[in-house]
């Protein structure tokens, strides 16, 4: 799981307890699925279990004492292998949008299919809009950047992917009824 | 609120080919629009009748609640030039001026003297951070300075109106972004109306709204075709 490796990484720039490695989590991947102060100890507890990070002393800088962990030897071997590791690119085609386009394109008539398809548009564009917002009128750090870049581009492929579903299907119905 | 700028079944044939069957459109003060569709769906009609460049065949513009379309091209190029701006996608420059003479061209046309109107566009020029650019010709700069520059000389005569077309389709992901971040801005500052055409829904997110056109109508399932089923 990738939170793990997330872990290490920010480790591997130093020592860190639950807390700072949240804080820096919620910091470095600002649009992902928040991390729970839980599941931060839970990877920490399966991490040393494996001796990938270690016990590295106690902090407690004018608060309660926390356990500070550093990454191991073993753990920044695990990390190298990870960041070498090609991701192999989806060997087949699945979402909840393309299953749902296909049967309405099958199964559905015209106009209901229209109905659910504007729809459908719709939500993609004004959550471009408001993402667009967010990036020309705050001052968003890279992290931020990056992250909102990324939902934008996925939701752009999206509606081109549509669009030229869209197009592929009308300009057959074209062909076979001329 | 009454609309800056309306149009009211405005039809465009070219020849026999129809490019806009009855479009009707409200732009008002300091609003964006995106105006989207497949190439050939009439975008680029609407926008040069919008802009007084065509005459439509039929139906009405009105600008500042007054008729546009059955006035004169005399009149209509008075209009283009000290209320409409224009940012096309190549910038369009002329290649023998430098990059604060292309700005400030607009004005002096308009009558303003040469040192106003450099002192203008130098301003402009900073205000878009291509200031370095002023005494570079348009062939010394990237797309992206072009752009800018040619934003500049758009709205350097402070126009009601801004009309963009395809203004970032010659620029690559971040050059367009900046640009189409310092156009939302400097509209916003100067409460400048902006029609954005482009096929790009990463460009028309910057829009408040957004229109798209099927076969010179507007399509109001915003898909921009005819949804054919039983594939």
């Amino acid at each position: 799981m990738s939170a793990s490796y997330v872990l290490l990484g920010l480790l591997a720039r130093g020592p860190k307890h639950g807390y700072e490695l949240k804080q820096a989590y919620d910091q470095r991947l600002p649009r992902a699925k928040p991390l729970a102060f839980g599941q931060v100890y839970s990877t920490l507890g399966r991490l040393e279990r494996d001796g990938l990070v270690t016990q590295a002393g106690q902090d407690q800088a004018g608060g309660p004492e926390r356990t500070t962990f550093a990454i191991t030897g073993d753990g920044r071997a695990t990390l190298e292998t990870w960041l070498a590791e090609v991701e192999a690119p989806a060997p087949y085609v699945t979402s909840a949008l393309l299953s749902k386009v296909v049967v309405a394109l099958l199964v559905a008539d015209p106009a209901r299919a229209t109905t659910y398809l504007s729809a459908q548009q719709q939500a993609h564009t004004g959550r471009m809009r408001e993402l667009t917002r967010l990036k020309s009128e705050q001052d968003l750090t890279v992290g931020d950047l990056i992250a909102v870049d990324y939902a934008l581009t996925h939701l752009d492929a999206d509606l081109r992917w549509l669009q030229t579903a869209l197009h592929r299907v009308a300009d057959l119905h074209r062909e076979v009824q001329s | 609120m009454s609309p800056l700028l309306s149009a009211r079944d405005l039809t465009k044939s070219y020849g026999v080919q129809p490019a806009l069957r009855g479009v009707d459109l409200d732009l008002h003060e300091g609003e964006i629009v995106a105006v989207r569709g497949r190439s050939g769906c009439g975008k680029s009609t609407l926008l040069h009748c919008l802009s007084g460049i065509l005459r439509p065949d039929g139906g009405q513009v009105h600008f500042r609640g007054d008729r546009l379309d059955d006035t004169s091209e005399a009149y209509r190029s008075e209009l283009r030039r000290t209320r409409f701006g224009v940012l096309l996608q190549h910038g369009h420059l002329i290649s023998e001026l430098t990059s604060a003479e292309n700005v400030a061209l607009p004005l002096m046309l308009g009558g303003g003297s040469r040192r106003a109107a450099l002192a203008a566009a130098a301003t402009w020029l900073g205000r878009l951070g291509v200031a370095e650019a002023a005494e570079q010709t348009p062939g010394q700069l990237s797309g992206g300075q072009l752009q800018r520059v040619a934003l500049a000389r758009a709205m350097v005569t402070q126009p009601a109106v801004l009309f963009a077309d395809e203004p970032t389709g010659a620029l690559d992901t971040l050059a367009g972004e900046l640009v189409m971040k310092l156009l939302g801005r400097v509209a916003r500052e100067q409460g400048t109306a902006v029609v954005v055409v482009t096929h790009d829904a990463t460009i028309a997110a910057y829009a408040e709204r957004e229109i798209v056109l099927l076969d010179g109508r507007l399509d109001p399932t915003g898909l921009g075709v005819a949804v054919a089923v039983g594939a």
